[in-house]
């Protein structure tokens, strides 16, 4: 942003609400992914809700390195994982090294991954996913200096793949809409 | 803003994430080293949102209850046979109680008993789950002026639910009974013999420890112990279930699935600290 543009061609008068609105696509990615954790820790009711916040946050996550790694940079992401520790009464840290290294991984991947159809993107979730919950799982463990079962890790990655597609529908719309910056 | 050449910012932004891995792990230290702030931290967001959640609560309750309402009409005739059914056996146990109640007022009167103090206790909203994936706790919202403390016993209307082991400004949090960081002293109601209440995550926490002889009995009732002056003694825990594999467990009491309201009692104990959640170190209590 801080550059300036030297594209050729006409554009709009950078008016205050112009800046905001640029401004609020910007930066829609990580507060949208940060509305839709505080969302899932709503008492619904139903039983294991708890893994329903890793797993929207490393869906959003990942969705958001991958299309538009700008928005989505290690701080922010940082700060997400922060949250997720402090929301899903992990040890600390325990949430945000996974997330850290799947952003770190998406983005140094990401010129092959873009290329990529919606089911090749979805399996190579599901490889993150599954680390990801066996990174947690272990840190945990170790922190906790016990053996933990792997269960609920093994619960995490399913449910975490299985509620990617859903979560990627709804971004790729935000994407293409309201979080384009180009749309402003 | 300094202008920086443009390597040197490729440089920076290259370095942001291994600085920030390197400062994650720096992170688990530090929960690990001071447990009390990552509390503090928790609680603060915590009173923050419990706010939020209390009044969505209300509307997804009044869902939930119309939805029930549906499949109660639905089988009105049958429910309504068996609670008649019901009703004629407890008024039998109701006579029974009323007449054991008789006697052991008289009884305790002859032996000059020594009643134990009726606790104080504050009702409060259970407004959101307070557990993750490694652990089982909820998060009860008890108001401003709020004298609840740590260690003291959350009960529902049917049996122990677990302990408060964190208290925000306007928040507390309850570890269930099943958590993996639980474990409670019980009796076994019928043979009178001490054992250990461990949870595992799992819905039906284990009994460990039994004395040598008399092993817990399928259907046995189990009720707190006052060993250790960690909880009052004879509060309904739940009853002894055998698993397949030959494992007494124990099936509570409470709703711990459901739970709305939780009595919160001040029984005033002095023993054991309630646990502490998974990854935190124990708070060291002077006596």
């Amino acid at each position: 942003m801080a550059r300036p543009d030297q594209t050729p061609g006409m554009r709009p008068r950078q008016t205050l609400g112009r800046k905001l609105d640029v401004a609020t696509r910007h930066a829609f990615p990580a507060v949208s992914t940060i509305v839709l954790m505080l969302l899932a820790e709503i008492p619904f009711g139903f039983a294991s809700q708890a893994t329903l916040l890793p797993a929207i946050t490393l869906a959003c996550v990942y969705f958001w390195s991958l299309v538009r790694p700008a928005a989505m940079p290690p701080p922010v992401v940082f700060l997400i994982g922060l949250l997720l520790d402090l929301l899903g009464y992990l040890p600390l840290g325990v949430g945000v090294l996974p997330l850290l290294i799947a952003h770190g991984l998406v983005v140094r991947w990401r010129q092959v991954l873009t290329r990529q159809s919606f089911p090749a993107v979805w399996l190579v979730f599901a490889g993150f996913s599954a680390g990801a919950a066996m990174l947690s799982w272990a840190l945990t463990s170790l922190l906790s200096f016990r053996l933990l079962s792997l269960g609920p890790a093994l619960f995490q990655a399913i449910l975490t793949v299985a509620l990617y597609p859903a979560l990627a529908v709804l971004c790729i719309r935000a994407h293409r809409t309201v979080a384009d910056p180009d749309q402003a | 803003m300094v202008r920086l050449s443009i390597q040197t910012r490729q440089a920076l932004a290259k370095l942001t994430l291994p600085v920030l891995i390197a400062a994650s792990f720096g992170l688990m230290l530090l929960g690990k080293a001071d447990a009390v702030l990552a509390e503090r931290a928790r609680m603060a967001l915590g009173d923050a949102l419990a706010p939020i959640y209390a009044v969505l609560t209300r509307p997804l309750g009044v869902v939930r209850d119309r939805l029930l309402h549906v499949t109660d009409v639905w089988d009105a005739h049958a429910a309504n046979r068996k609670l008649r059914e019901e009703n004629e056996q407890l008024r039998r146990w109701q006579s029974i109680a009323l007449a054991l109640d008789a006697e052991n007022q008289r009884l305790k009167a002859n032996l000059h008993w020594i009643p134990d103090n009726s606790p104080s206790f504050v009702t409060a909203r259970v407004v959101a789950d307070a557990g993750g994936v490694y652990a089982r706790a909820v998060l009860l919202s008890v108001g401003p002026n709020h004298g609840v403390r740590k260690g003291e016993i959350a009960l529902d209307e049917r049996g122990l639910v677990g302990r408060v082991t964190e208290v925000g400004a306007r928040t507390a949090r309850v570890l269930l009974l099943t958590d993996l960081n639980s474990r409670i002293p019980v009796i076994l109601q019928n043979s009178r013999a001490h054992a250990i209440l461990t949870g595992n995550n799992g819905p039906r926490p284990r009994l460990i420890y039994w004395a040598e002889g008399s092993p817990p009995q399928e259907g046995e009732r189990v009720v707190t112990s006052s060993e250790a002056g960690a909880f009052p003694a004879d509060l309904p825990v739940g009853t002894v279930h055998y698993t397949v594999s030959n494992v007494p467990e124990v099936v509570p009491a409470a709703m711990l699935d459901r739970l709305e309201m939780v009595r919160i009692f001040d029984y005033d104990l002095t023993g054991l600290a309630a646990p502490d959640a998974v990854g935190r170190q124990p708070e060291r209590r002077g006596r």
